[in-house]
């Protein structure tokens, strides 16, 4: 069977000799979900920007849902691989002059074409699994933190994606709004949403997560199952990480 | 009393002590010259051709009428420039901030040549080299459509004067590099995470900068915008260098005539005031709309 996500020897470097990814490799199955983790400036954020064309790359190729794309960046595949694949941010980039239901309907009229009232039908039930019905009328600045990382998630459920990436998803979250995010992810994994999710969620990555692919400086230091990872991790920079986040 | 109301109270007496010596200033000197603030001889015969007149007009006809028509005249060229401008600002705004690196580069050249040479040059250049520089022969990209000569251009039936012409081109050319600038601003200030969010949900980058990132960018753009909007305006005066008759050049010949200075120079600010307080209040109420229907 065809990976969703493949990803051969990618690598990027901003200034010469200082990578930003060197040589990654690594695949994603249907149905999976692959926990990014490592130190910040390891790279993470990159990765996953590069399977959806938010981030170019110099060397390698990436396979995503059968499209592939190299160094040379091709706007047309990669526009074909956004309307497949959905994104959700650290800092939500909800659209501020559009209402919560705006925000959601937008793309799949717009975007795919679809009718206003099959799109709103749709996002009426995504707002309804996210627990946030009633806010479809609202303005994003009236919502929580929380509350407006839930409407990214449905923005990006709208389109009928047939893979989610998650960059930090709850870093900028209070600390009490983080599991409203994180239940509504476990259920997306649940479902069987195929996932890539950068995050220093152990909790989650251990529970959620079928890999952990640990990044430092660029490089995968170890790809493992969250078992192996967190309790017998094979390299002593992911434990010396793990140690870090312990402690915090 | 408090200190702020009395400081008030003596900024409020000096400017009323300031204005009286104008006052007394002015009446005196129009003494002095025998002269009285009046306003009758507007309806005398003006005994002056115009080079155009949007309405019937004869040199029989009154001074006030000339001077309508010479209102007239700015007001054509003030509203086509206005919405000239604002094209080309749009354009050259979002080209320069997200278009290729050549059209980015052009358009980075032709923003600096106009905001570093004076306006008068411009016009003078739009003018004499530009119109009066053509031939009679007449040069005409798509027959019977459109034609362009020394005596201005034709578009569909629609004829314009060189004069016209040269100002229109000048003072749109001008002020679209400045309303190019505001509208980078503009763009610039709204954040790149809005740009991701649209790219990551397939929206193409013209459609995504349309529904998405300029409606963002309005509130920042439309101050500016208005300001560029009441420098046109008041621009428009330089008319008088391209022999085009507007109202500050027929208020030109209408003082030589009368010697009416002072008269001519009320009805002359007072005309531009009220141009100039309607685009400011149509800009605001545009303003007051784009703010309600973003809700940050």
């Amino acid at each position: 069977m065809e990976h969703i996500v493949s990803a051969k020897n990618l690598s990027k470097s901003y200034t010469k000799g200082l990578y930003a990814l060197d040589n990654i490799s690594l695949q994603v199955d249907e149905g999976k979900v692959l926990v990014v983790m490592g130190p910040s400036g390891s790279g993470k954020s990159t990765l996953i920007r590069t399977f959806n064309g938010l981030e170019a790359f110099d060397a390698g190729e990436l396979n995503i849902l059968g499209i592939r794309i190299d160094a040379s960046h091709d706007e047309r595949r990669i526009r074909q691989i956004r309307k497949r694949v959905g994104m959700v941010f650290q800092q939500f980039n909800l659209f501020p002059h559009l209402s919560i239901l705006e925000n959601i309907v937008l793309a799949p009229v717009q975007v795919q074409k679809r009718l206003q009232t099959e799109a709103e039908e749709h996002a009426m039930y995504l707002l309804a699994q996210m627990g946030i019905a009633t806010h479809a009328n609202k303005y994003p600045s009236q919502l929580s933190g929380g509350e407006q990382q839930r409407v990214a998630i449905a923005r990006a459920l709208a389109l009928k994606p047939e893979l989610l990436l998650f960059d930090e998803p709850t870093s900028a979250l209070d600390p009490e709004r983080v599991n409203e995010v994180l239940d509504v992810m476990r259920n997306l994994a649940k479902q069987g949403m195929t996932m890539i999710v950068v995050t220093h969620e152990v909790g989650f990555a251990k529970e959620v997560g079928d890999q952990v692919l640990f990044l430092d400086s660029g490089k995968v230091i170890e790809t493992s199952t969250p078992n192996v990872f967190f309790s017998n991790a094979r390299h002593e920079r992911s434990r010396k990480f793990l140690n870090q986040i312990e402690n915090k | 009393m408090s200190k702020k109301l009395t400081y008030q109270i003596v900024v409020l007496f000096l400017l009323a002590i300031l204005l009286s010596i104008l006052i007394n200033n002015l009446s005196i000197n129009l003494s002095r010259s025998g002269l009285q603030l009046s306003f009758s001889w507007l309806l005398r015969p003006a005994s002056f051709a115009l080079a155009e007149n949007p309405l019937p007009y004869s040199p029989s006809d009154t001074y006030a009428w000339a001077l309508f028509m010479g209102w007239l005249n700015s007001l054509k060229v003030i509203l086509s420039s206005l919405i000239l401008a604002t094209f080309i600002g749009v354009f050259i705004g979002i080209v320069r901030t997200v278009g290729n690196s050549v059209l980015g580069f052009l358009a980075a050249i032709y923003i600096t040549l106009i905001r570093q040479t004076p306006l008068l040059l411009q016009l003078m250049f739009w003018y004499f080299v530009a119109f009066l520089g053509l031939k009679d022969s007449i040069f005409m990209p798509i027959k019977g459509m459109i034609s362009i000569s020394n005596k201005g251009i034709e578009f569909l039936g629609l004829s314009l004067s060189s004069e016209f012409s040269a100002l229109l081109f000048g003072l749109s050319v001008f002020t679209g590099a400045y309303i190019a600038e505001v509208v980078r601003g503009g763009i610039l200030s709204v954040s790149r995470g809005q740009w991701e969010a649209f790219r990551s949900l397939g929206f193409s980058e013209i459609n995504g900068l349309f529904k998405i990132i300029i409606p963002q960018a309005l509130p920042a753009i439309i101050p500016g915008l208005t300001s560029q909007y009441l420098n046109l305006a008041k621009n428009s005066t330089l008319a008088i260098a391209v022999g085009y008759s507007d109202i500050y050049a027929i208020n030109d010949t209408v003082i030589n005539q009368t010697g009416r200075t002072i008269e001519s120079f009320i009805i002359l600010l007072s005309s531009f005031f009220l141009l100039n307080l309607l685009i400011s209040n149509l800009m605001e109420v545009i303003n007051k709309i784009t703010l309600n229907s973003k809700k940050i």
